[in-house]
C-alpha cells in the first residue's frame, strides 16, 4: 500500500488545479537548476540507481537506455522524443499526466534533454488527445513564459526547446521507429533495428525515445533520491505506476500504485470489486490488449510486477488492466481485440498484415459457431507464424492475446467448434477483398 | 489498415487562408529547415479544418507543392492515418470507441442508438445533414468507458440514457457538455456504495 507522501502524482484527478502555480505547490521545478548542475554523470546514474524501467511496455532500464545515447554531440544534433501515443486499448494513464501533470513532464523533458545532450524535444500526443494536446501547449507556453523553457533554461545554461507534434489515429506509431517516421513526414510504418534510434534516429540524429509516465516520475527520483524510488515496490521491480483499472468492475479508475501490488487488491480496494463478486470473475488482462490473459486461478494470487507476470506467461505491458466478467463471451472479447490488430496492422510485413486478418475471422467463426474443430489448431499455427516474424512487436501483440486465450480457454473453444468441415458442405462463408468482408453475392 | 474512399464530389482549387498561412508558418518553425516534410502532418490538420473536416485532393496537391514533396508522398500520408477524412461528414462527427474494454461495458448499444438516431450506416449523413458516426478503435479512455468522442470532445461514462440525450442535443445543434456524464471527477475511484451494478450502458 502506498502512503500518501510516497504518490508522485499528487494531481493525477486535477483536485488540485493544473496551472503552472499551483504546479510550483507541489513542488515542480523545485532545484531543478541545482539537479541539473550536478551534471549528466551523475544525473544518469541516479536513474540508474532507481532502477527506473520503461513504463511504455517493454519495461526497459531508463538509465541504460539514456547511457546509449553518444556522450559527445558529433555533427548531428541529439533529439529527445516523448512518446505520449498512448493507444493501447484498456490504457489511459498518459491522458491524465497530459492533462493533469504537465509540468512534471515539462520538466521531466528539460533534465533527461540535458542528460542525452538534446537541445530540442518532440512530444508526439495521438491525434484524438486534441484537448489535452492544448492543454499541455498551454502548459509549455507557462514554462516559456517563467523562463523554465528557451534560451538558458531554469537558469541552468542549457537550451531547450520543446515542440508537440500531433498524431493522426495511428496505433503503430505507438513503435518508437514508426513514431519516428511518422515526426518525419512518412507513413508511420516502422524501420528495421538495428540501427538503434539512439545512434541513428530522428532526421538520422540520435535520438532517446521515453514514455510519458517514465520521463514524468524522473523530477522526483532526481529530487528524492534514486534509493528511495528503489525502496518503493519490489526488487528490480521499483517505484510507483498508475494503473488503469477498466473493463467490468463496479468502478473502474486511474490509480497509483507501488509495483507489485497484488491484483486482487487493485480490483477490490480502488476499483470496487469485479461485478457480480470476485466469483464471477473470468479473466484479466493485465498489461492492454497485447499481453495475454490470465485467468481467474492466477488472478487470485498474482502481484502486478514485470517479472511475476513474465513467469506466468503475460506481461505487465503499460498496466492497462481490463476485468472480464463470466457475464462476456470470452471469445468475442478476444476477437473484438483481434480485430483491433487487423484494423491497425500497418502493411509493411506480410505475416501481420495477412494473419491479423486470418486470426480475426477464424475466431468470428468461433463466435458465431460456424468454426470447425481443425480451425483451432489453424488458429494457434497462424500466432505462432507471426510471431517473430515481423519488424516490429506488433506481431507479438497481434499473436500474444490470441495465444493466451487458446493457453486457458481451450475447452470453451472446442465445445463451440462443432461444425462440418467447409469442403463437406456449402456455406455461404464471405469472402475477403481489400481486408473487408463481402457476403458471396457481392464478391 | 483502414477502408478509405476519397469522395467522387472533389472541388476545384484550394488555398489555405490567411490566418491558416501565419499558423503553416509558425509550423514550420519548429521543424529543422532542411526537415519541412515533417509539417505534412499539421498542414493536413489545417487543410482538414479549413475545409468542413474533410481533405480533398487538390487540398494534398496544395501541401505538396508549398512543402517541394511528391504528391504521392501527402497522398499516402492522407490515406495511410485514419483521421484525415477524405469525404465529408456531419457538422457534429461522432466516433463511437468499440474496442473490448468499452465493448464489454455496452458499446454496442451505442452503436445501435447511433444507427437508430442518426443514420443506418457508418460515414452517412443524418437526415437533417448536420450529423454522421462511425465506430472507432481505443480513443484512450477505457477507465471511462464506454464513451464516444464528438469532434475534440470526449463524452464520457454513458449509458443509454446519457447517450439518447447526447445525440438528440447533437441533431439539434444544441450539443451538451463533454466529460463524465456520471458525475465524477475525471478518472478518480468513486466512493458511493449505493452505485447501482448496472451503471453502464
Amino acid at each position: 500500500m502506498l502512503k500518501p507522501e510516497n504518490k508522485i502524482f499528487k494531481n493525477l484527478y486535477n483536485e488540485h488545479g493544473w496551472e503552472i502555480d499551483k504546479a510550483l505547490k507541489r513542488d515542480d521545478w523545485k532545484d531543478t537548476k541545482d539537479i541539473i548542475l550536478k551534471g549528466r554523470e551523475w544525473i544518469i546514474n541516479e536513474v540508474k540507481t532507481s532502477e527506473l524501467r520503461g513504463r511504455g511496455g517493454a519495461g526497459f532500464s531508463t538509465g541504460l537506455k539514456w547511457s546509449f545515447a553518444p556522450k559527445e554531440v558529433g555533427s548531428r544534433p541529439h533529439y529527445l522524443v516523448i512518446n505520449a501515443d498512448e493507444s493501447e486499448p484498456g490504457t489511459c494513464k498518459d491522458r491524465d499526466i497530459l492533462r493533469f501533470e504537465p509540468q512534471k513532464l515539462i520538466e521531466g523533458c528539460l533534465i533527461a534533454g540535458y542528460a542525452v545532450n538534446a537541445h530540442v524535444c518532440y512530444i508526439y500526443i495521438r491525434g484524438e488527445y486534441f484537448n489535452e494536446g492544448r492543454r499541455l501547449q498551454n502548459a509549455v507556453d507557462q514554462a516559456y513564459k517563467m523562463n523554465f523553457l528557451g534560451k538558458n533554461a531554469c537558469g541552468s545554461g542549457w537550451d531547450f526547446d520543446i515542440h508537440i507534434h500531433y498524431g493522426a489515429g495511428a496505433y503503430i506509431c505507438g513503435e518508437e521507429t514508426a513514431l519516428l517516421e511518422s515526426i518525419e513526414g512518412n507513413k508511420g510504418q516502422p524501420r528495421l533495428k538495428p540501427p538503434f534510434p539512439a545512434l541513428v534516429g530522428l532526421y538520422g540524429c540520435p535520438t532517446i525515445v521515453n514514455n510519458v509516465e517514465t520521463i514524468a516520475v524522473v523530477p522526483t527520483i532526481l529530487r528524492r533520491g534514486g534509493k528511495w524510488f528503489a525502496s518503493l515496490g519490489k526488487p528490480k521491480n521499483t517505484g510507483t505506476k498508475i494503473f488503469c483499472i477498466s473493463g467490468n468492475v463496479k468502478n473502474p479508475c486511474n490509480v497509483e500504485e507501488e509495483m507489485g501490488i497484488s491484483l486482487k487488491e487493485l480490483i477490490e480496494k480502488y476499483a470496487g470489486g469485479v461485478i457480480g463478486g470476485w466469483d464471477n470473475l473470468q479473466a484479466v488482462i493485465p498489461g492492454g490488449s497485447s499481453m495475454p490473459l490470465l485467468p481467474k486461478k492466477v488472478c487470485d494470487t498474482i502481484t502486478m510486477d514485470f517479472d511475476s507476470l513474465i513467469e506466468n506467461k503475460s506481461g505487465l505491458g503499460t498496466a492497462g488492466i481490463v476485468v472480464i466478467n463470466k457475464d462476456q463471451d470470452i471469445v468475442a472479447c478476444m476477437a473484438r481485440i483481434a480485430r483491433f490488430y487487423k484494423h491497425e496492422s500497418c502493411g509493411q510485413c506480410t505475416p501481420c498484415r495477412e494473419g491479423a486478418g486470418w486470426m480475426w475471422r477464424i475466431l468470428d467463426r468461433v463466435v458465431k459457431r460456424k468454426a470447425t474443430f481443425s480451425d483451432i489448431d489453424l488458429l494457434a499455427d497462424v500466432t505462432k507464424q507471426i510471431e517473430g516474424h515481423t519488424i516490429c512487436a506488433f506481431g507479438e501483440g497481434s499473436a500474444w492475446p490470441v495465444q493466451g486465450l487458446l493457453r486457458h480457454f481451450r475447452k470453451d473453444i472446442e465445445n463451440r467448434c462443432r461444425e462440418e468441415p467447409l469442403i463437406k458442405k456449402k456455406i455461404d462463408n464471405p469472402y475477403l477483398v481489400d481486408q473487408h468482408l463481402l457476403e458471396n453475392k457481392n464478391a | 489498415m483502414s477502408l478509405k474512399k476519397v469522395h467522387d464530389d472533389q472541388p476545384k482549387d484550394f488555398k489555405f487562408s490567411e490566418e491558416n498561412l501565419k499558423k503553416a508558418d509558425e509550423i514550420l518553425k519548429k521543424y529543422p529547415e532542411k526537415n519541412k516534410k515533417s509539417a505534412v502532418m499539421p498542414f493536413l490538420y489545417l487543410a482538414q479544418r479549413q475545409n468542413n473536416n474533410w481533405i480533398p485532393l487538390v487540398a494534398m496537391k496544395y501541401i505538396a507543392k508549398l512543402l517541394s514533396m511528391p504528391y504521392i508522398s501527402v497522398y499516402e500520408v492522407a490515406t495511410f492515418y485514419t483521421m484525415y477524412n477524405l469525404a465529408p461528414v456531419g457538422k457534429h462527427f461522432i466516433q463511437v470507441c468499440t474496442t473490448t474494454p468499452c465493448l464489454i461495458r455496452g458499446a454496442d448499444k451505442i452503436v445501435n442508438l447511433c444507427k437508430e438516431k442518426i443514420s443506418p450506416n457508418q460515414n452517412q449523413l443524418s437526415k437533417k445533414g448536420n450529423c454522421s458516426w462511425i465506430e472507432v478503435e481505443c480513443l484512450g479512455a477505457c477507465v471511462s468507458a464506454p464513451m464516444i468522442q464528438v469532434n475534440d470532445d470526449y463524452y464520457e461514462d454513458l449509458n443509454e440514457k446519457s447517450t439518447t440525450e447526447i445525440l438528440d442535443s447533437l441533431i439539434k445543434d444544441k450539443p451538451l457538455k463533454p466529460g463524465s456524464y456520471r458525475g465524477r471527477k475525471n478518472t478518480s475511484p468513486e466512493k458511493h456504495k449505493n452505485l447501482n451494478e448496472e451503471n453502464h450502458a
